[in-house]
Parts: structure tokens; C-alpha cells; sequence
């Protein structure tokens, strides 16, 4: 395991400083490592096991699920590799709906979640289900009092982020979690961001669907998983048909290197989970001061305390982030979540914290990762100060 | 690698290929850039701008011109994209395609083939003239099992004629023919780099101009809002390297058609009356799908194994099952005979040394099964 030192040594910058980590991670050295055998010396089918190296790829295959389901708490015959958190989210929310069928109509949700469960639920609401997309509190939390007036046995699913893209708000999952057991409704949490970064138990949770993503956490892309709960059994409609892979629920050769990327990188987040976490946030309150005390009417979007270590997510009134955004290429950060950063509208979890769109404009969000240092914080700093206090004079 | 190969002889191509040099350096290089795609930083813009490189690669090797190459997780989802994403009402499916297109459009409409394993045209035709609305069409370019290789330029054109919508799996094919979307005047065509020296993981539907194609996966809008998800673009750039490589590779082809020959001369010498399924059809230049009499695949595969040859008993998904071919049984093969059927499949890296060793095994194999009566009959069904 590598040690990360808050103080950091006196090595040169490199640019542009990457403080994107929301949006994607780089791939661990060590991840890496485990993965490259089974690019090329060890070839196999993990599906042919009729020989010897389709049983070693398989093998490879199991050893990382086991990596997954640890991190969760789960039992590794409750973990489905997919190609990532959009298929795993899709999975769950139209696997659940359409092997439950019309037993049960409703499905609740926020109005701050990730777009492709909003887009998924916007699909289901198309063929006939009733769809809540719930208001969450300014601070970005879903209130225990809003859902509990809003679930009833005529939900199916409960979806709510785990913790978020764009504001790194944290769920009280534990509570949302006992309100659908109450209701016999299930508990589907997104927790691509999440996953590593926090503690998570799904047990204690009561969560019984859960989706993960690879290269949120210093994994490769292309491979996500989802947790299906055996004990009481979940049961979801297969979406991706064909030879019947991962135990029938999503058929498709698997990728024995990007299962053992994941796994690894399940592995390594878990030992950091110790101690990086404490690393993240000195670091992220580090840069919130430092902004802060440069600009004191900074606007912090989402809740401080229940939040991700690694995440801050800032306006400067009368300023667009495009704006700081073209100012700064040697810092890489972001407005809104990447998939829709091509576009240029507003954040929408930012206006549905009651901001007005002028502030959802000027929201940039910083996403601090395992590999930032101090240096890039303290250099970060003194750069967007400085830019913010010049388009201001201008 | 080379030095695994000598001691384990891989012939097992169809199933997964390794990783061709070129596709590792490539993916190394690729590994090294961070960001998301997505992103409108410099890290985004680079990975965004070596997505779009690819993509024009690709589809340059395939020669899909001005059709939209969406990324996929692979072979099984594209097939899925394209026969869910089709809002025709009826399907119509060949009796030998891949599971993942067998499972995914369950009451469509079969069309059969004769027993050197080639779709009738005749059939196809009539069946498209009763339908009162336009139809999908999907037929794989070359089976996995057989390798035969269907008249897909034909099938466009009766399908054509009916206004219908053709989707060609052309997951076998890459690499291993002259593959090229425009000539075969197909509407879909799903790809996948893994059997061809590419990566896992990774696939591609590509998607001719204008046509209209419900996305499945929805979400963040990438991939022309056809594939939600953060792309791939390690394995997108081993798609792109391998496509690159098969491109102009008759060379490469041509020898592994060579010892293909060796490979099957070697067991007819043996076995002068040996069973070759599809051999007398066009075929796929590295497939054998091979009869030994007598002797149940899957001990065969298990004996092959022990002397160090891996090779697979129909296709590899469901090789943890054992279940009669349902490719075999559509060329009118009895379940006795599909169930002394094993797949032998090589490919680039194959050496002569395999192919002397693997037609040594089986051979020796065989002359075990005759005599001796250690038959192994498959229960009746």
C-alpha cells in the first residue's frame, strides 16, 4: 500500500492539475498491475472453462467479485459485473420493474439523481409507472419527513444516490433504508461515488440493490458492478440477453482484466478507507478556507458535515464558471457532472437546491482524489482567487 | 507470451484471441491519459479527441462510411441494442445466430438453413412477402461454431426489396474476412474486438445513417444519446489498434489459412471419412468444427486439456452447460453426432507447433475412442 503524505514533498507540478476526480479517476498504478496479466499472458475466455485458461480467468474473475462484495458487506454471489454504474442503474430500476410488473406502481426518486437514473425513470413513467421525483433540502439531503409522507405500499422502489456527483452530498441512508423496509419497498442506491470513499454495509443499510462503478475509484472504465441482494431474494428481469453469463442476469463475455481492475481497486479502497478519507477532507477544507477567506461571499453548494471528503462545489455571485473555467487551463475541475458538460446549460441539482440559475451558472465543483497533493491545493487557490478577483474588476 | 503458447496450445480463437502486441502498446499509451470524455478540460478534450480517432479507424476498417459507430460493451449488448432498439414488429432471425441474438429476440420469426449450414434465401423471401409491416432482419456474417459464412449482400437485398431493416452480427467475422459494412448493404452492424486480438469489454453497433434506433441504456446522453455511459477509451483505443491491424492483413490470413489446411489435412490422413461440419460452405479461415466418432465432447475437451490444448465444445458461453449445439442441429446433425462435435479456432499468434501438437493429440485421442470401446454415448434427449 502506498503511503500519501499530507505534507507532500517539493516535487514540481504537473499540468494541468487534475481536480476532476468526480468526473473520473486515474487508474492506480497498483490496479494496473494486477490487470496487465490477463491482457496478454493470460488470454482466456472466463466463460470457455472446458480449459486451462479459460478456469484461470474465471478464477481471476471470482477473486475480484469476492474484493467487491467485501467492501460492501455483501456475499459475492450477490455481485453482477456490468459495464458500469449507467448499465447497473438501468438494470436495477427496469430489471425490478419489469419482473414485479404491476404489483406495485410507484416509484420514488430525487430530483438531484445522476441522469441516467432520472432518464431510466423517465423510460418506466413512459410505459405506465407513477414516477416521484422528490424535492431534497437545501443542503442537498433527502428529508427522512418527505419520503416517509411519500412512500407507500404501492411502492416498488426507493433510488437515491448514495452520495452525489456534482455536490458530494452524502444520504442518511440508514434511515431511508429503514423507511422501505417498513413499506416493503426496495432500496436501489447509486453509490458509484461512493463506494470506497465512505463506509457502506448493506446490510445494516438494509439496501438491497446497489450500484458501483470502476473508474470512480481508481479502477478502469468499462466495468461496474451491481449488488442484488439473495436474503430475502431480489429478483430482476435480465435487460442484456444472450448466453447467460453472471448467474443469467446480464449475458455478455466478461472482461478479465477489467473484473480484476475492479476488484483491486475494491481492495485498495478499502485498506484507504483507514486513513484517506482524514487526508481528503484537510485537504478539502484547506481549499474552502483558502477561497473563503480571499472571497468571503463564495456560495458552498450541499452540506459540509455529510459530504464526501474529496468534493467542494462553489459559486462567486456575478460570475459564470465558463468564465473561470476558460481563465484556468492549468487546473482541470468542472461545471456540473461530465456526461452533460458538453452542453451548456445550468446544473440542475444546483437549481433544485433553490439556487437561482445565475447561481447554478456560476457552480464549478472540485473533485480531490488520491493522487492530489498540498501543492496543487495551495497553487489552486492562489490561482482562482486571483482570476475571480480580476473578472470582478473588470 | 510467446513462451505460454509454446507449453499451452491455444486453439480456442473464437472463444477470446490474445491480445495482439500492437493492441498492449496502444492500450499502454491510452492508459497513461486521465479524464472523462466528457469533461470540457484539456484531460477531457484529449481523451474526447483520440474517442473520435478511433471511431473514424474503425470504421474506416469495415467501411461503414457515413454510419455512426456506437460504442458498446461488447458483442452481446450491440446485438441486444440493435434487436430491442428496432421498433419493427416483427423480427425475423436466422436458426443459426449467437445466443445473445437467439435470447434476445425470442419470438421472432426463424429462418432455417440447409445442411452445409447457409440460410435459405428462398425461405427469407417468402416469409418477408407475408408480412403486412416492414421487419428486422438479423444474420450473423459467420458463425461462431462452424465458421460458415452466410450471403449477407443477398439477404440485404430481398430484405431490402421489403422495405425491411437488416442487422448483421459481425462479431466472428472481424478480422478474419474482407469485412466491409457498405458492400454488405447491411442497416446494423454489431462488432466486437475480443475475438479478433482486441480487448474485452468493449464493442460497437454501427448504425447506418437515418436510421432510427431506440437507445436502451439511457442516462448521461453520450454516444449520440444512443449509449449512456462513461466511455471505455482504454479498450476503445485496443478496439481501434486491433481494427487498424486487421485491416490490411492478408498476409496474416493467408497463413493462418495455411495451417488451418495442415491442421484438417493432418486429420483426414487419420480419419479419411472425418466429419467436418460446414466444410463444403464458404467458411471463416481458422475454424474447424470437427466429429471425432465416438468419443463425447466434453471428454474430449477435458483430454485435450490435460495434454495442454485448449480448445472449446461449441461455443463458449454456454460451455459451462452441456446442451446440443442448437447450430449443429439447424444443419439436420443428430444430437449424437453434435455431441462428439469440438471446436478447434486459431488465429494470430498461432504457431505450426500448435497445430502439430493439437492434430497429434487428437488423433491420438481418436485412435483411443475406436478400438478400445471406451465409447461415451450422450443419453438420448
Amino acid at each position: 500500500m502506498t503511503t500519501y503524505s499530507i505534507t507532500g514533498a517539493a516535487t514540481p507540478l504537473n499540468f494541468p492539475i487534475y481536480l476532476d476526480n468526480q468526473s473520473t479517476t486515474a487508474t492506480d498504478p497498483q490496479v494496473l498491475e494486477q490487470m496487465l496479466p490477463f491482457f496478454i499472458a493470460k488470454p482466456g475466455n472466463p466463460h470457455s472453462d472446458g480449459h486451462k485458461f479459460g478456469k484461470e480467468a474465471m478464477d481471476a474473475v471470482e477473486v475480484a467479485r469476492n474484493q467487491v462484495a467485501n467492501i460492501i458487506g455483501a456475499d459475492p454471489r450477490e455481485i453482477i459485473f456490468t459495464s458500469g454504474a449507467t448499465e447497473s442503474n438501468n438494470l436495477a430500476l427496469k430489471g425490478l420493474a419489469d419482473f414485479y410488473g404491476s404489483k406495485r406502481n410507484q416509484i420514488i426518486t430525487t430530483q438531484t439523481e445522476h441522469k441516467c437514473v432520472l432518464e431510466t425513470c423517465k423510460r418506466l413513467e413512459a410505459s405506465g409507472y407513477e414516477i416521484l421525483f422528490l424535492p431534497v433540502q437545501k443542503s442537498g439531503l433527502l428529508a427522512t419527513e418527505t419520503l416517509d409522507s411519500a412512500i407507500s405500499d404501492d411502492t416498488l422502489v426507493v433510488s437515491v444516490m448514495a452520495a452525489h456527483n456534482e455536490i458530494g452530498v452524502v444520504q442518511k441512508l440508514d434511515q431511508i433504508g429503514a423507511l422501505c423496509k417498513k413499506w416493503g419497498a426496495f432500496f436501489h442506491t447509486d453509490a458509484a461515488q461512493a463506494v470506497g470513499k465512505i463506509p457502506l454495509d448493506v446490510k445494516a443499510m438494509n439496501i438491497d440493490l446497489m450500484s458501483i462503478s470502476g473508474h470512480k475509484i481508481y479502477g478502469p472504465k468499462g466495468i461496474g458492478a451491481l449488488y442484488i441482494r439473495r436474503r430475502p431474494r431480489v429478483r430482476i428481469k435480465p435487460q442484456i440477453d444472450g448466453g447467460g453469463q453472471e448467474r443469467g442476469m446480464r449475458s455478455g463475455t466478461l472482461s478479465t482484466p477489467l473484473c480484476v481492475g475492479l476488484g483491486e481497486a475494491c481492495g485498495l479502497a478499502l485498506e484507504a478507507l483507514q486513513s484517506e478519507p482524514a487526508r481528503l477532507l484537510a485537504l478539502r477544507n484547506r481549499l474552502c478556507r483558502g477561497i473563503m477567506s480571499a472571497i468571503p461571499d463564495t456560495l458552498v453548494h450541499g452540506d459540509l458535515q455529510l459530504r464526501l471528503p474529496g468534493n467542494l462545489n462553489i459559486s462567486f455571485p456575478g460570475i459564470n464558471s465558463d468564465q473561470i473555467m476558460s481563465a484556468t487551463p492549468d487546473i482541470a475541475f468542472s461545471s456540473g457532472s461530465a456526461c452533460t458538460s458538453n452542453s451548456i446549460e445550468p446544473s440542475y441539482v444546483i437549481e433544485s437546491l433553490g439556487c437561482t440559475e445565475q447561481e447554478a451558472r456560476g457552480a464549478i465543483r472540485f473533485g480531490l482524489g488520491r493522487f492530489t497533493t498540498v501543492d496543487e491545493i495551495d497553487y489552486s487557490i492562489d490561482r482562482i482567487t486571483n482570476i475571480v478577483s480580476s473578472l470582478r474588476a473588470e | 507470451m510467446a513462451k505460454i503458447l509454446k507449453q499451452n496450445h491455444y486453439l480456442d480463437y473464437n472463444a477470446s484471441a490474445p491480445l495482439r502486441p500492437s493492441v498492449v502498446k496502444a492500450m499502454n499509451n491510452a492508459m497513461s491519459l486521465v479524464g472523462n470524455p466528457s469533461s470540457v478540460h484539456k484531460h477531457g478534450r484529449e481523451i474526447r479527441k483520440s474517442l473520435s480517432a478511433a471511431r473514424t479507424v474503425i470504421s474506416n476498417a469495415v467501411g461503414a462510411g457515413s454510419s455512426k459507430v456506437v460504442f458498446t460493451s461488447g458483442g452481446t449488448e450491440s446485438n441486444n441494442l440493435a434487436l430491442h432498439g428496432c421498433k419493427t414488429s416483427t423480427t425475423l432471425v436466422s436458426d443459426i445466430e449467437h445466443d445473445s441474438v437467439m435470447v434476445a429476440a425470442k419470438n421472432a420469426i426463424r429462418i432455417p438453413v440447409n445442411s452445409r449450414g447457409i440460410i435459405d434465401l428462398v425461405k427469407l423471401e417468402a416469409i418477408l412477402s407475408q408480412q403486412a409491416t416492414p421487419a428486422l432482419v438479423s444474420v450473423m456474417l459467420a458463425n461462431n461454431e462452424t465458421g460458415v459464412i452466410q450471403p449477407l449482400r443477398e439477404v440485404s437485398s430481398i430484405a431490402h426489396k421489403y422495405h425491411s431493416v437488416v442487422h448483421c452480427d459481425g462479431v466472428q467475422a472481424l478480422g478474419k474476412l474482407e469485412l466491409n459494412m457498405d458492400l454488405l448493404n447491411v442497416d446494423l452492424l454489431s462488432l466486437s474486438p475480443h475475438k479478433a486480438g482486441g480487448p474485452k469489454g468493449i464493442g460497437a453497433l454501427i448504425i447506418s445513417d437515418g436510421l432510427d434506433l431506440e437507445p436502451q441504456l439511457v442516462g448521461g446522453g453520450q454516444e449520440f444519446s444512443l449509449r449512456a455511459g462513461t466511455e471505455n477509451f482504454v479498450s476503445v483505443t485496443g478496439f481501434a489498434a486491433a481494427c487498424a491491424e486487421v485491416r490490411n492483413n492478408s498476409q496474416e490470413m493467408e497463413r493462418i489459412l495455411n495451417m488451418r489446411h495442415q491442421l484438417e489435412n493432418k486429420l483426414k490422413q487419420a480419419v479419411p471419412n472425418v466429419q467436418i461440419h460446414g466444410s463444403q460452405s464458404p467458411r471463416l479461415i481458422n475454424t474447424t468444427c470437427v466429429r471425432m466418432q465416438g468419443l463425447a465432447a466434453e471428454t474430449q475437451v477435458i483430454a485435450m486439456d490435460l495434454a495442454g490444448v485448449s480448445v472449446s465444445a461449441g461455443s463458449a458461453c454456454s460451455s459451462g452447460k452441456v446442451a446440443t449445439s442448437h447450430v449443429l442441429k439447424a444443419m439436420g446433425l443428430s444430437s449424437k453426432v453434435a455431441n462428439q462435435t469440438i471446436r478447434m479456432s486459431i488465429g494470430w499468434a498461432t504457431t505450426k507447433a500448435d497445430i502439430e501438437h493439437a492434430a497429434r493429440t487428437w488423433i491420438a485421442l481418436q485412435e483411443k475412442a475406436q478400438p478400445t470401446e471406451f465409447l461415451q454415448e450422450q443419453p438420448a434427449e
